[in-house]
């Protein structure tokens, strides 16, 4: 079942991308789109009945030298499951809603065929996704690492026509390239020290092959396990679009609105994430790396807010927010909260695909139009997707009763993130995710009131002709709203409830804390975790503890770490602050596109150095550019010119000085008639030669 | 069939004979014919060189198929292949019956054109299959003049200067190793490839003209050796023959330079420097690795700013040869069986890329990136097999070209990790300069007048690319097809050489405890 689920998407590609001028478009497109739904089934099967036993399934060999021995491969555990239904839900929705979103797009002639190839692409997409998240080994993971880099390299571009597309394509794929330069150093690093590159024997090994261990690299000794883990984090930073590595994400939005939503916000940019994750036993012994990667992820969730503040297209809003949600996921994992990590990454798939989904409804009923400045009062013109777009927002807001697990589900897990930060010991971390939640609900709320409320803006033929978008745009959004509004709810206490929840949900050993005196009191809260109060959620926690080696369940938790129970005990300041953060957020956002709309334009008249660094992107493009890329060309000419021609050249030619004008003159004279007869003499000459050699040296 | 590998190699020499003798005219009847002739031998030599492929025994890591005969002069005339040459071989007679099919609209001197092509292929398959130091020098020497040929009489504009330097560097890069082998013999007294392996040379360190030579003569037969092999791969820095010998061929002569000419340089290395001197070779590992990586930048860097597409191909090919030396040096079974997995895989990858160039070289008869722009509107087939190997070329997983890249990166990190450091780089500049040559070629507007009436690939040209495109999928999927071939001869390899280092440094160590 696993196998036909893995394939079914590319077979649907393949159908779709050369089968369509056979079966038609449409059938081709169905077929593509069947396959997807079929693929959700079955994940949502697999993710329903997973009993938290992981097991590998083998397909074919791949990779063979030496110790060297991997294998294309199928690794069932809960991260799998969970990330299998993240992909094929949100990818078989944005297939569905690709019919009507990419129906009649203007970018095209007519009679050109684009929807087989976007359909094909998507299904592409899908398949290197999940050849990553199901992957058993490196290896594997980096096939789908890269799969889906190629995938998002095709759909950025799709609209192959315009420049800014084009440019946008390779910059994400060349940017996500220097991550994985780190990620393929790291593990050439894990496969010196382990002599392995599958998990299971990694992660067996880490404890004693790697933790403590030291590796030469470059210029110095380093401690093994942080130095892998720095490496591997650096591909995740590619791909998550994380501080440095951002850059492509912003641009990525040159793509179709679809494709934003399944690949640059539900699934691929949270591959880093997965990642980080699934190296857990490895993180687990890496301090200063997880203490780097909380630190970066931190930063990243503030200064992709702050610059979301300001953004007026609509989509580089939302990618902004995405950027900055995965940060906090970042903070979760390098605190070791792994599970509060896919947490928010699960619950935000639903809720930013559904953003993305809603932000696409909106260009799409404007008639491609992506500036917020001209949108306004369209929630009467599309009230569908405002209240979808409601929704997403409340969700990723955060908003919910304060101190219960009752609430949208980005209340649950940015909350759940939040109090990780605190309880794992980064203040750093914990104040810049406050902060970046009130910015983010300041962003979200003034992407909403820009768009839905006041008068409307812009042209005013294309707000006349504004229409609600067709049903196959509308459902996704109904079905990612149910997400947005219960996942949290529903799957709280699996990753963030007492330990023995998550133990279980990730089929992680637990043991009873022996020394425990509150033990029995905590017996009756095990089951639910709606409403305990604090102090007895916190004795119940400690009733279990983490019990697993490396590689057992999905998720390692070392024996030091009490993050999941210190979190539970975080004093309700702790708790409230993103509610109050995100309560500031949304009365400023009244106060600025409500009550005062003039305020806006006024304040970034008065601030406008601050302001022209937030709407430049804090100038990283521009930097990039004089640093990295106008060199690189420099280099490149200088070598080209000075290196191969006048050194390498020069040099060799002065040698050949007066061997080579000879026979330049020699050929000029010879046209091409005689060359042929010239060049007979010269064979016969070098025969003659060689066998006077050969003669001369077998005399010996 | 005990000729096996003499029938294979003297087909298309055999064809290229009746072509010379029987064959006349210039009308078009000729041409075709001559045309039909030579693929017909050449796929007659690929159909029978897959005898030697299915008959092939991995796990011996002996020469298999050998036959030895007297030849002239009291030479003898040996050949053979084991785990790293068959696949070279074939390879070889993979290649050509494409080059040829790529060649169909040559409409001058047709009948030398084959000739040439068809000599060409008997020359390459006896360097792979000799075993004897004179038969091989002869092959390896003599492959030089059908190509020089080619370009000189075939190519583009400077032909002549570009032939020139190709036949120039080559050939003195070779008398180098002309003088190393009359040393061997010397030593040995014997040109028997197989002998010479068990053989080993002095190793002990001397001085020559005031110089302290490390390993002694294993260090100057090792050099001598590599002058050749280095020009021939091409390493850096003596690789600029090859950007002009690329740009001035014709489009079937960039194929079989690309495919099959520069892998003999690694073949060298795996079959004569490695094991013959393995002393040598260590003391040179540092510099050579060094040298890989630095080619791997710097042309990479070249790459990105040329204007002319076999140019930046060009480089790109002499990028993906520095993986190679950098596997081979590195001289671990990841390493080494990387190098040849990527010299097959890049067989296939540049060769389909120049091909690529020469589909709309044919169309437009200029291969200036700026003449071209969204070609993507008129040539959807061409645009999706130029986007496949461009993917390959930048070495994407599922492709041939992640296998080699990512095995050498591997061997070389636990030699050396600067160097792997500094040549995994290579895969950043290598997405750079590809997807920016894709660009600006196939991607954008169409807009330029002259482009909008070019056709898209006709049958004979996605035939050509078909073969192609299944090897490359095919490698980079399932690996083991090549890696299960060339396994054992590369273990029993890099044993020999670390229980020659060891040998060696055991002696060595007498040698002063003795002083």
């Amino acid at each position: 079942m696993e196998t036909i689920l893995l394939f079914a998407p590319l077979v649907g590609a393949l159908i779709c991308g050369f089968g369509h001028k056979y079966i038609g478009e449409k059938a081709a497109m169905v077929t593509a789109t069947g396959l997807l739904f079929l693929a959700a089934l079955l994940s949502w099967i697999v993710f329903l009945s997973f009993d938290g036993v992981s097991r590998s399934i083998e397909i074919l060999t791949w990779v063979q030298s030496g110790s060297l021995d991997t294998s294309w491969g199928i690794r069932l555990d809960r991260l799998t499951a969970l990330m299998l239904i993240v992909v094929t839900s949100v990818s078989a929705l944005v297939h569905l809603y690709s019919f009507g979103y990419m129906d009649h797009d203007p970018q095209w002639k007519d009679g050109e065929s684009y929807k087989p190839r976007f359909f094909a692409y998507l299904s592409f997409f899908t398949f290197a996704m999940l050849m990553l998240v199901t992957s058993d080994n490196l290896l594997q993971m980096f096939f789908g690492w890269e799969g889906v880099g190629v995938a998002s390299y095709l759909l950025i571009g799709f609209y192959y026509r315009k420049p800014t597309a084009n440019a946008a394509a390779m910059k994400a794929f060349i940017v996500n390239r220097v991550g994985d330069f780190g990620f393929a150093l790291g593990i050439f690093g894990l496969f010196l020290m382990t002599d392995s590159i599958n998990f299971t024997e990694i992660f067996a090994d880490i404890p004693t092959k790697v933790a403590g261990q030291s590796i030469s690299f470059l210029w110095a000794e380093w401690d093994a396990a942080n130095l892998l883990a720095v490496l591997l984090f650096i591909g995740a930073m590619g791909k998550s679009a994380q501080l440095i590595l951002h850059t492509w994400l912003p641009d990525a939005m040159e793509g179709p609105t679809p494709v934003s939503a399944l690949i640059h916000a539900a699934t691929m940019v949270t591959a880093g994430v997965f990642l980080v994750c699934r190296m857990s036993p490895l993180m687990e012994f890496a301090p200063q790396a997880t203490m780097f990667i909380t630190v970066l992820g931190a930063t990243t969730a503030f200064f992709a807010a702050t610059v979301g503040l300001v953004q007026t297209d609509i989509k580089r809003v939302i990618a902004y927010s995405t950027c900055s949600q995965l940060g906090y996921m970042f903070v979760a994992a390098g605190v070791g909260m792994y599970s509060a990590a896919m947490f928010h990454l699960f619950t935000h798939a639903f809720f930013k695909a559904m953003l993305f989904l809603g932000a696409g409804s909106v260009i799409h009923a404007m008639h491609h139009e992506q500036d917020m400045m001209n949108y306004g009062g369209l929630r009467k013109k599309i009230p569908y997707t405002y209240w979808a777009m409601m929704i997403g927002t409340l969700a990723i807001t955060g908003v919910g009763i304060p101190l219960t697990h009752i609430g949208f589900a980005g209340f649950l897990s940015k909350d759940a993130i939040i109090e990780s930060a605190y309880a794992g010991g980064s203040q750093y971390g914990f104040w810049m995710l406050v902060i970046a939640a009130f910015m983010t609900s300041f962003y979200s709320w003034r992407l909403m009131f820009l768009t839905f409320f006041g008068k409307p803006r812009g042209d005013k033929h294309t707000h006349d002709h504004a229409h609600e978008s067709p049903m196959t745009m509308l459902i996704p959004l109904g079905v990612l709203a149910l997400g947005a509004v219960f996942s949290g709810m529903i799957w709280y206490n699996s990753f963030f409830g007492h330990t023995d929840k998550v133990a279980k949900f990730y089929g992680i050993p637990y043991a009873e804390a022996a020394a425990d005196a509150h033990g029995e009191a905590a017996e009756g809260h095990g089951d639910d975790g709606h409403g305990d109060s604090d102090d007895q959620a916190a004795e119940a926690a400690h009733h279990y503890v983490f019990a697993g080696q490396p590689g057992e369940g999905a998720l390692y938790f070392a024996p030091d770490n009490h993050v999941l129970d210190d979190a539970h005990a975080a004093p309700w300041e702790v708790k409230v602050a993103p509610f109050v953060a995100m309560s500031f957020g949304l009365i400023l956002a009244v106060w600025f596109y409500i009550v005062n709309p003039s305020l806006p334009g006024r304040l970034a008249s008065n601030f406008q150095p601050l302001y022209l660094f937030l709407k430049n992107k804090w100038y990283f493009d521009e930097l990039y550019d004089a640093i990295f890329v106008k060199p690189a060309l420099a280099l490149g000419r200088f070598f080209w010119k000075r290196g191969d021609g006048n050194v390498i050249d020069g040099f060799l030619n002065g040698i050949a000085m007066g061997i080579v004008p000879f026979f330049t003159k020699l050929a000029g004279r010879a046209q091409s008639g005689f060359i042929f007869t010239y060049a007979f003499w010269m064979v016969l000459g070098i025969a003659a030669l060689i066998t006077w050699m050969s003669i001369g040296g077998g005399a010996h | 069939m005990d000729n096996l590998l003499s029938i294979v190699t003297f087909i298309p020499a055999g064809a290229a004979a009746v072509m010379a003798l029987l064959m006349r005219g210039e009308d078009e009847a000729a041409q075709r014919n001559a045309k039909w002739l030579a693929l017909m031998a050449t796929s007659l030599t690929f159909l029978v060189s897959l005898g030697i492929y299915f008959q092939f025994d991995p796990n011996n890591t002996g020469f298999q198929f050998v036959e030895e005969r007297d030849w002239i002069f009291g030479l003898q005339y040996k050949m053979g292949v084991d785990g790293i040459s068959v696949l070279f071989v074939m390879l070889t007679t993979f290649v050509m019956p494409l080059t040829i099919l790529a060649s169909w609209n040559v409409s001058t001197r047709v009948k030398e054109y084959m000739i040439a092509f068809l000599l060409l292929e008997t020359l390459m398959l006896g360097v792979f299959m000799a075993l004897d130091l004179v038969l091989f020098y002869v092959f390896f020497e003599a492959g030089l003049i059908p190509m020089f040929l080619i370009i000189g009489i075939w190519g583009g504009k400077d032909r002549i200067y570009a032939s020139f330097k190709f036949f120039l560097y080559t050939f003195l890069g070779s008398v180098l190793m002309l003088v190393a082998m009359v040393a061997m013999y010397v030593d040995a007294q014997t040109t028997d490839i197989v002998q010479l392996l068990t053989h080993s040379f002095s190793a002990a360190s001397f001085d020559v003209l005031g110089i302290h030579v490390v390993g002694g003569m294993q260090t100057l037969m090792f050099l001598a050796f590599f002058a050749s092999f280095a020009v021939k791969m091409p390493m850096w820095p003596v690789h600029t023959w090859l950007p002009d010998a690329h740009v001035q061929a014709p489009t079937a002569g960039s194929v079989v330079l690309a495919a099959i000419l520069l892998k003999m340089g690694g073949y060298g290395f795996l079959r004569f420097s490695l094991p013959m001197f393995p002393v040598g070779a260590d003391v040179m590992t540092d510099l050579i690795l060094w040298m890989s990586a630095i080619a791997v930048v710097y042309t990479s860097l070249v790459a990105m700013v040329q204007e002319d597409m076999k140019k930046l191909i060009a480089y790109s090919s002499v990028a993906h040869m520095g993986f190679v030396t950098m596997g081979i040096f590195a001289a671990n079974q990841q390493g080494v069986d990387g190098a040849i997995f990527q010299m097959l895989s890049h067989g296939f990858i540049s060769a389909a890329l120049f091909l690529c160039v020469g589909v709309i070289y044919d169309r437009m008869h200029t291969r200036d990136i700026n003449a071209y722009g969204g070609l993507v509107i008129r040539m959807p087939a061409y645009a999706l097999v130029f986007m496949f190997f461009t993917m390959g070329n930048v070495g994407l997983p599922g492709t041939s070209g992640f296998v080699g890249e990512f095995l050498t990166l591997m061997g070389a990190f636990q030699k050396n990790t600067w160097v792997a450091a500094v040549a995994a780089s290579g895969v950043i500049f290598s997405a750079g300069y590809a997807l920016w040559l894709y660009r600006r070629v196939v991607f954008g507007d169409l807009i330029k007048g002259s482009l909008k009436t070019i056709q898209d690939m006709d049958a004979r040209e996605r035939f050509i690319f078909a073969p192609l495109v299944v090897m490359t999928i095919l490698l980079g999927v399932y690996p083991s097809l090549v890696t299960d071939i060339i396994s054992p001869s590369t273990e029993a390899l890099i044993a020999n050489f670390n229980q020659s280092l060891a040998a060696a440094d055991t002696s060595a160590a007498v040698q002063t405890a003795s002083h």
